[in-house]
């Protein structure tokens, strides 16, 4: 994996490399600028529209709490801002939380952890085996998402989610980011920003955390980082005792 | 061969109760309307209690239908010569019953305009997409076993219709039980006892809803059912709510020895305020001790009203648990760290304090209010009025067969 997107603050240059990646899609390497290279930002290429997401990818998420600092909530905002999350709550029990800073503290000795919870993208995710009506779905590459479209607001996902990971939108909504559509009434999750991915480009967490706690990448590809990572780390993941298999996996607890 | 021994009942001052029955319904769907205009955010519920009182009612109200076609049943599969004129009521109040907990259950949907939607897209995973085919099937079985309980011509098919009903109702409720028995991710669900004993509860307050709407009838008739026959329901009342008692012994036992949620089982039994309330007060005094008192007590069985007395405080007592089960299994905070203290914007590791809002009650009532206008329509212009041919049981001992 090359140098990270997540370096590059100017948001007009951003906007420059995504185009780029994308007309370097068949190549998989693009030249930006002499000297600079951008190699495919996730470890697969964008997709162009309407090809098929691949099974051969599956998007996963590293987070090291070791980096994670308790009070920062870069990654929180940046997704906020990411995907028009931007309504105002009279009760923030009712706000919609895709991604949520946790603070964990052991009792018996006293170690503290923070660390980001999100849509853990399950591989055998509870929330798509209970929705009636097959609006939350997962991709075939691994990210699960919820077709706005046929979602009914049963909210029998959010029952079977152990991650309380899933949000009704309470309210009415106005001025929604054109690309991230959100409705009253429908379950919302973290989508690992996929319309961010589909242009080869990092989730808006991944890319704020300024400590670089998060990484983000192809769990199948030997090649890529998080998959060495994680076949060579001590990862843990949330609630293992349900063999979920789950796309999120953190470092540090 | 005749069919099931009913009549028809001339109900004084219909109009009024109808009126009644109409005005509790409409504010219902008022509320509903309410809620789904400005969101879920008038409601008391959030995104840690999202299933708030009017799933108490409507799963209620669900598990109700099931049970209250066990007259029938009792009739028409095992031959119980005592309850066939009930046959036709009970297979009535099913369909009724079911229709207010459908239109509960609906209209608290985040998108209840979505109603086709949910029709036409089914995930076979989904023990809610089960229910697409289990509760249209119900409605057209019981109204197909109906007709034919009522039809002298056709009375002769009652009993394969019975019996497919009878099935099919178990399954349902099988299905409704499974709608939390199947949830791995709550300390309160994902137990595989949950079915079965969906299936007892709803014996015991789909009877408690036959007993008080049956009493009803009798009242507006100016007639009295016969006291023996009231005894024996009120037995069959008792039994059912002592198995509940059984059941929800051993999936609290289950919890504490076998999956060793004790924190969980501490919160709702001993700690958590409302909800261990509910239970000792509401469910285990109220809906288990009282009935049972109320039936076998000779001082207290041999009133009057003492079936009416019995049944409600079963109803009330159902509802007191569902609301232990639902709200307080959600309220009960997700354990994703097993032995952390766990903090968040989100409120995890924190018990939420969830109260219900005006519209939610309204419309969980307001189910109460469609099931009593539709039932009292239709015994109003169908023979839905129970009759017994005392002599005939007494002369045949089927009074107590």
């Amino acid at each position: 994996m090359s140098e990270p997107q997540d370096r590059i603050e100017n948001k007009s240059r951003r906007s420059f490399v995504g185009a780029a990646a994308v007309a370097g899609a068949s190549a998989g390497v693009a030249a930006l600028a002499p000297g600079l290279k951008l190699i495919e930002v996730a470890g697969a290429a964008p997709r162009a529209p309407g090809e098929p997401a691949s099974s051969a990818v599956r998007w996963g998420m590293l987070i090291d709490t070791t980096k994670c600092a308790s009070g920062c909530d870069a990654c929180v905002k940046a997704c906020a801002t990411e995907n028009g999350i931007n309504e105002t709550v009279k009760d923030p029990r009712q706000g919609s939380q895709w991604i949520r800073k946790i603070d964990l503290k052991d009792p018996k000795t006293g170690q503290e952890y923070s660390l980001p919870m999100l849509c853990q993208h399950c591989e055998h995710p509870p929330c798509v085996d209970v929705c009636p009506t097959g609006a939350s779905m997962k991709r075939a590459d691994g990210i699960v998402l919820v077709d706005r479209h046929i979602c009914i607001g049963c909210r029998y996902c959010m029952m079977a989610c152990p991650y309380k990971a899933r949000s009704l939108v309470h309210m009415p909504l106005t001025e929604q980011n054109p690309l991230v559509p959100r409705g009253q009434g429908c379950v919302e999750a973290c989508t690992f920003c996929v319309q961010r991915v589909d242009r080869g480009q990092q989730p808006a967490c991944v890319e704020a955390c300024p400590e670089k706690a998060m990484l983000f990448g192809n769990l199948n590809d030997p090649n890529s980082e998080i998959a060495q990572r994680v076949a060579k780390e001590k990862t843990t993941q949330v609630r293992a005792d349900l063999k979920l298999n789950l796309g999120v996996r953190y470092q540090g607890i | 061969m005749q069919s099931a021994l009913t009549q028809r009942l001339r109900i004084p001052n219909f109009y009024w109760l109808a009126a009644i029955g109409a005005i509790i319904s409409a504010a219902g769907t008022l509320a509903a309307f309410y809620m789904e205009h400005h969101g879920h955010q008038v409601t008391g519920m959030n995104n840690q209690v999202f299933w708030g009182l009017p799933h108490v009612f409507a799963i209620f109200l669900i598990v109700g239908a099931s049970g209250v076609l066990n007259v029938a049943s009792i009739g028409t599969v095992f031959g119980k010569k005592v309850y066939k004129p009930r046959g036709p009521l009970s297979g009535l109040l099913a369909i009724t019953m079911l229709a207010a907990g459908l239109f509960v259950i609906m209209l608290d949907l985040g998108r209840a305009d979505r109603l086709i939607v949910a029709m036409t897209h089914v995930n076979w995973t989904s023990v809610f997409g089960w229910n697409m085919v289990l509760y249209p099937v119900f409605f057209g079985l019981v109204g197909l076993y109906v007709w034919l309980l009522l039809d002298r011509k056709m009375y002769a098919y009652s009993k394969a219709a019975g019996t497919a009903a009878f099935i099919w109702r178990l399954v349902m409720t099988t299905g409704t039980g499974s709608i939390f028995g199947f949830v791995v991710a709550r300390q309160a669900y994902n137990s595989a006892i949950i079915a079965p004993m969906f299936i007892i509860m709803s014996f015991a307050w789909g009877l408690a809803m036959f007993l008080i709407f049956q009493a009803a009838m009798y009242k507006w008739e100016g007639s009295q059912l016969d006291e023996e026959i009231r005894q024996r329901l009120n037995k069959l009342l008792g039994t059912f709510v002592a198995a509940v008692a059984y059941f929800v012994v051993v999936y609290h036992l289950t919890n504490l020895y076998y999956a060793k949620q004790t924190a969980f089982e501490t919160f709702i039994l001993v700690s958590g305020g409302i909800y261990p309330q509910l239970f000792w007060g509401g469910f285990v005094v109220v809906g288990t001790i009282l009935p049972l008192l109320f039936v076998f007590v000779p001082a207290l069985r041999s009133m009057a009203s003492s079936s009416v007395l019995a049944s409600i405080f079963t109803i009330l007592g159902g509802l007191a648990f569902l609301y232990v089960f639902i709200i307080g299994g959600q309220a009960y905070p997700l354990e994703m760290f097993p032995g952390m203290e766990v903090k968040s914007s989100f409120f995890d590791g924190v018990v939420d304090p969830y109260v219900p809002s005006l519209p939610e009650f309204l419309l969980s009532i307001g189910g109460f209010g469609l099931f009593f206008l539709l039932s009292l329509i239709v015994v109003q212009i169908l023979p839905f009025m129970p009759q017994d041919d005392m002599a005939q049981l007494r002369a045949s001992g089927a009074l107590h067969d």
